[in-house]
């Protein structure tokens, strides 16, 4: 139809003239739709189409999160310092140059919406003592110390730590206690998460779970 | 020993048992003291006054904004609110003063002490003795050591003392230990961090941090804060070594000026900082002290 013929001559126009980044771009939405046929699956399958994540699985917010942070955090799944049998195979079939422009999608995109996950008022307030001003007598500094202000993060090496779910932010720190995951700089949250009793784990998941995802990680 | 801090340090070097681990310092037991929890300041006026006193120490840019010159806060350097041993607590302070000091040649009280720490570690003004700030820190500091025995040394008071270095302390081999350990936070050029008006990452010089006049521009204060505190959260994992070297790398680096300056850095480096110390030295080809 004529309709459809102009339709794709204005499409295939404009594609000729946008730029790089927008083509990086399409072929990160791809891989996030379907994958990249190498042996990458699709990333929304877990990460959601908003890259909010799943809490159920315990499948992180992407969304927001600083760009070099992200494909810090591929790099590290593929070399294994961030042992993790669901994402390694997925990175090591992932290309340098997809990372970085699925980082980058990442980065960009809105912050998804995602609602405070409540939780026991003695629960949450001995997390947020935690969050806030930490724990000194065992040697734990306040999460904000380094995560900022609302868990907001610093980039590129301090993620944001609100909008995930209790079930990863207690994964994560169960991976540093383990050396699961040893990708943190200069080893600040193996340190950290040695110190964390399971309790104050529990704690301090919940609360940042229960935290409003207002401003993202700090680009 | 320029300061009464550096006194307490010395002090703070003897263990519970008594057992001296420094030579030179008199042999007497160090008391072992716990601040009281914060769940129990009274819901009165006296724990108002502690409260304010405790947002002031945490946030001095908002609470005593008016007094400070920089980008700091008190917190920086006396972590946990002023509670962590080890990172001179106010509770191991309070029961020290009054003290003579040789800085400035006088019997000084704490709010004296305290308006040094305005006057040079904040690069600002200090504020009156009876001025609502100085008497909600005094009260913060009181109240934390509540139940410590009046003049006592208390374990933990201070920054514990390091030993001389082993090697003399180097500005090149600091300069590695700073990016591989301090740089993620406080940044390639000691700027720290500051988001949304809010300091994060304290900055260690330049403008923003504190000036020549301030304790911690001494190595050996600085050596013995950062072998004992840093990095956050892993404190006593550098080597003493390390720990006098990047403190004589970031102590090498410009700041504001010595607030009792004379106009002449050589002068005033004569008169001022007889001390472990770089002002007015000649680092990298520039006078310290000398560019403001």
């Amino acid at each position: 139809m004529l309709k459809e013929h102009i339709l794709k001559h204005i499409l295939f126009t404009a594609m000729a003239c946008i730029p790089l980044m927008a083509q990086a771009d399409d072929v990160a939405q791809t891989i996030i739709n379907q994958g990249n046929k190498q042996g990458a699956v699709a990333c929304m399958a877990c990460h959601g189409i908003d890259g909010g994540g799943n809490a159920a699985g315990g499948f992180p917010r992407l969304a927001g999160l600083n760009q070099t942070y992200i494909t810090h955090q591929l790099q590290s799944f593929r070399s294994g310092k961030r042992n993790n049998p669901v994402m390694q195979p997925i990175a090591k079939a992932l290309s340098d140059t997809e990372i970085e422009q699925l980082a980058a999608h990442y980065a960009a995109m809105p912050l998804p919406a995602i609602a405070p996950a409540g939780g026991d008022p003695a629960l949450l307030r001995k997390g947020e003592a935690i969050a806030t001003e930490g724990d000194w007598d065992h040697g734990i500094p306040a999460c904000f110390q380094c995560h900022a202000a609302n868990g907001a993060g610093i980039a590129p090496d301090f993620p944001a730590i609100t909008g995930q779910s209790a079930a990863y932010i207690t994964s994560q720190i169960s991976a540093w206690k383990s050396g699961a995951r040893a990708n943190d700089p200069i080893g600040l949250m193996k340190s950290v998460a040695g110190k964390l009793s399971a309790d104050q784990v529990k704690a301090v998941s919940t609360y940042l779970a229960n935290q409003p995802l207002t401003i993202g990680n700090q680009k | 020993m320029k300061n009464t801090i550096a006194t307490a340090l010395a002090l703070t070097m003897l263990t519970v048992s008594g057992m001296s681990v420094a030579a030179g310092t008199p042999q007497s037991k160090a008391t072992v003291f716990t601040p009281p929890s914060e769940a129990t300041i009274p819901d009165d006026e006296y724990g108002r006054t502690i409260r304010m006193g405790k947002n002031i120490f945490d946030d001095t840019q908002h609470y005593a904004k008016q007094y400070v010159g920089n980008s700091l806060n008190c917190v920086n350097c006396h972590l946990a609110s002023g509670r962590k041993p080890d990172s001179a607590p106010l509770w191991g302070a309070y029961v020290r003063y009054p003290a003579y000091r040789t800085k400035n040649n006088k019997v000084n009280t704490l709010g004296q002490r305290i308006q040094g720490c305005f006057k040079f570690s904040m690069n600002g003004k200090a504020p009156a003795i009876d001025s609502p700030e100085m008497i909600a820190l005094v009260t913060y500091a009181h109240w934390l050591s509540s139940g410590a025995p009046v003049g006592a040394t208390l374990k933990g008071a201070g920054y514990p003392k390091l030993a001389k270095a082993a090697a003399a302390p180097d500005f090149i081999r600091g300069k590695t230990v700073y990016a591989e350990n301090c740089q993620i936070c406080h940044g390639v050029d000691g700027e720290g961090k500051i988001i949304d008006g809010k300091t994060v990452f304290p900055p260690l010089w330049g403008s923003t941090s504190f000036n020549w006049g301030a304790g911690m521009h001494r190595i050996d204060n600085a050596a013995a804060f950062i072998k004992a505190n840093m990095p956050l959260s892993k404190g006593n994992t550098l080597t003493d070594q390390q720990a006098w070297d990047v403190a004589t790398f970031v102590m090498s680096h410009e700041r504001p000026q010595d607030p009792r300056f004379t106009g002449d850095v050589a002068q005033t480096k004569k008169e001022y900082h007889d001390e472990d110390c770089k002002y007015g030295d000649t680092v990298n080809g520039k006078v310290l002290g000398g560019s403001n």
